[in-house]
């Protein structure tokens, strides 16, 4: 029977597999010095902007691709990619009216119209397609309390001065291969700025989609919560099926200050490739924050997308009694590929740090989850607590967990636990014989499993990554 | 209700059940007892849809319909409900939750609409005050860290909710203390009705000195050796099973 239901694996298709028919400008596929000076005048970018790319793309060319995660793929020929594509506009956009109605479809067929959530949520929104911002929402209702929430671009022309403070202090150029590509490229993404003291009213968003074939996508946010402050900011991922592998290089930084609190959640729903295993996003991420004293940073992701992702996002626990948490969900199906996991990096007193991540495999992929738990020599009293899960489906996939701990304090206090279990026939029997079918009895239990980390999700996207979850796993029954 | 014809069942080279018949009627109320190892699991488990078994010859009606070819979804939908000897735990899933998924799952293949929460809700209060069960238990995971009695009473919480046509209750009462016993059996009585049946797989006589059963079958190398009605229960529990053996040698 097993095998029977493993082969129906291939039943579920992806349903976000649409292209957009938008005029793009792009730049010709190859990577140069002349390419990044064309990307950064496009984009009518400052002179101490254009120089840190170069510097950057230098530190790239003496860099090689790391090969030490659990995965396989043909590695990407950087000279085949364009590294710049922009739906084209003749104007900036004052308002949503003026985006191209073929785009706003786009959205719609993403099931993120930006009228609706502009009425019904109160969800500020960015969107990312290919390399560029396309639309912000609800930047008047923000800037009343003086958050800054735009695209990155934008940033860069319109308040340089924090961007220049603080691009590439969580993660420097030359922290690693993708990181510097990202840092020589990067076309665009989200900027956010919370000042003292205030609590962002509501959830800050980012829709990222890769449209242009043969393009990569390098975005970059950077996030900064001043003292005191508090930011709940989601970013959800899409792009359309293809044959190639797409590349997607970004980098995410966060800066809590003083007393501050981030809570950064992701539905990452990227192309997986094919039943076959062909096409498929790489997904080569780096995301990381600091945490200053008594501040909180708390990432969540739900990853069911990417034919090969690597990603640890990661807290910096500099600051004296600051937290730093990690609720991850990692689907992989069919040929997926998946190393991911975080560090946790404790170098202040009485810091603390969760990690809760539960991986699913299903089909023939590999799941592996990799994180590093750290306790600097002034660490006093440094606490983690690790729980790696994982769940198998079938009998030809496969999870693995790579714990690294390192104290260097004697008070430090570190927990591990991890279980892997498969879902049991013994439980979908159980299910059936209450009248609840297969594919039901499946979602069940894989919710139920991942609850501890769904709870973390604002409710909307609750509901969303739900859904994505049953989507990813129909048909495959182990 | 359920008519079981020379039902004849293997696992691997293993002959299990060797002919069994049974019929039994709305209302009426059918105690299985037999030594370990005779076959009553098997004949549950092969009821309720199991795959485990290779079905070697016979037949089992339901309400007119082959049973034997139906799934296990279906079985339930139709009215069946087994309560497991082993419940599983699963991690996550509110016993609320799962309740509500089971019924609204049954509507669904009757072209219902989902009950409405506010029923349900008084409908899960009903049944947890009937099985003397507190409030909490509804938002715990389903069976994890339940004790072998309470994992017993939430199976009947769970028949008591579903209302079954047919229920079948394997080893129900093994590991019950004396006062978990009384609430599950009460639990039992209220389902009885003129057009419900239940089967109660046992050991012992215990249970069926609350839940009086109408008929009592002794199963033995997989066959009903001998039927009768609540005095045979007595008189086994009286004589052991030795005397049944000892026949049918």
């Amino acid at each position: 029977m097993n095998d029977e239901i493993i082969d129906e694996i291939t039943a579920s298709e992806y349903k976000y597999g649409f292209t957009t028919e938008i005029e793009s400008e792009t730049v010709p596929p190859g990577l140069n010095e002349d390419v990044i000076r064309l990307i950064s005048s496009k984009k009518n970018e400052p002179k101490w902007m254009l120089e840190w790319r170069l510097d950057a793309f230098q530190t790239w060319l003496k860099m090689v691709e790391p090969n030490w995660p659990n995965v396989n793929y043909q590695k990407p020929d950087f000279q085949t990619i364009s590294y710049y594509s922009a739906p084209k506009q003749k104007k900036a956009l004052d308002s949503l009216d003026e985006v191209d109605p073929e785009l706003l479809k786009t959205f719609e067929k993403l099931g993120i119209s930006l009228d609706e959530q502009k009425r019904l949520s109160g969800v500020a929104m960015d969107v990312v397609v290919d390399s560029v911002s396309v639309a912000t929402t609800f930047k008047e209702t923000l800037a009343e309390k003086g958050i800054i929430f735009c695209s990155m671009s934008e940033a860069i022309q319109e308040h340089p001065e924090l961007v220049r403070k603080h691009l590439g202090t969580v993660v420097p150029k030359r922290d690693n291969f993708y990181a510097a590509l990202n840092s020589a490229v990067f076309t665009d993404g989200s900027f956010c700025y919370i000042p003292k003291g205030v609590h962002c009213p509501m959830e800050l968003s980012t829709y990222f989609r890769i449209n242009e074939a043969g393009t990569g996508q390098f975005e970059r946010t950077l996030l900064v919560a001043d003292e005191g402050s508090y930011v709940s900011y989601l970013e959800g991922c899409t792009a359309p099926s293809r044959d190639e592998n797409q590349l997607h290089a970004a980098v995410v930084e966060l800066v809590a200050m003083e007393k501050a609190e981030i809570k950064y959640s992701t539905v990452q729903n990227w192309f997986p490739g094919d039943a076959e295993g062909k096409g498929g996003v790489f997904n080569f991420v780096t995301k990381r924050g600091i945490c200053e004293r008594n501040s909180k940073i708390s990432w969540t992701q739900v990853e069911t997308g990417s034919a090969v992702t690597w990603k640890y996002p990661s807290c910096i626990l500099k600051g004296d009694n600051s937290v730093g948490e990690f609720y991850s969900v990692a689907v992989t199906n069919n040929f997926q590929q998946a190393d991911t996991g975080t560090k946790m990096i404790h170098l202040g007193k009485n810091t603390k740090s969760t990690i809760i991540s539960k991986g699913i495999s299903a089909g023939r992929s590999q799941n592996s989850y990799r994180g590093l738990v750290r306790v600097g020599a002034r660490a006093e009293n440094a606490r983690n607590f690790s729980q790696c899960d994982s769940l198998l489906m079938g009998d030809k996939c496969g999870a693995h967990t790579f714990p690294y701990i390192e104290a260097q304090h004697p008070s430090a206090q570190i927990e591990h636990e991890a279980t892997t279990s498969k879902i049991g026939e013994d439980q979908i029997f159980y299910c059936n014989q209450r009248g609840i079918g297969t594919e039901e009895a499946i979602a069940l239990i894989v919710n139920g499993y991942c609850k501890e980390v769904l709870n973390q999700l604002p409710m909307e996207f609750a509901v969303e990554a739900q859904k994505l979850l049953e989507v990813s796993l129909e048909g495959s029954v182990g | 209700m359920i008519k079981i014809k020379n039902l004849k069942a293997r696992v691997e080279e293993k002959e299990i059940l060797c002919g069994i018949n049974l019929e039994i009627n709305p209302g009426e109320v059918h105690a299985i007892m037999g030594p370990n190892g005779s076959g009553k699991s098997t004949l549950s488990s092969i009821i309720a849809g199991r795959e485990d078994y290779d079905i070697s010859g016979g037949s089992i009606d339901f309400e007119g319909e082959n049973l034997l070819s139906l799934s296990p979804e279906e079985r339930a939908h139709k009215g069946i409900f087994l309560s497991f000897q082993y419940p599983v735990e699963i991690p996550g899933v509110t016993v609320s939750n799962f309740i509500k998924t089971a019924i609204n799952e049954s509507r669904k293949s009757r072209g219902e609409e989902p009950m409405e929460a506010r029923k349900m809700l008084a409908m899960m209060r009903e049944k947890t005050v009937l099985l003397e069960m507190d409030k909490s238990y509804l938002s715990r995971s389903l069976n994890e860290g339940f004790s072998g009695g309470e994992k017993k009473r939430n199976e009947i919480f769970q028949m008591a909710m579903l209302q079954p046509k047919l229920a079948i209750l394997d080893e129900t009462d093994s590991g019950l203390d004396i006062d978990a016993l009384r609430i599950v059996a009460n639990g039992v009585n209220k389902l009885r009705s003129k057009k419900n049946a239940v089967m109660i797989i046992t050991h012992y006589q215990r249970l069926l000195n609350y839940v009086e059963p109408d008929f009592v079958h002794v199963l033995y190398n997989g066959k009903i050796v001998k039927s009768g009605d609540k005095n045979l229960a007595l008189e086994l529990e009286a004589k052991g099973y030795d005397w049944i053996k000892a026949e049918n040698t």
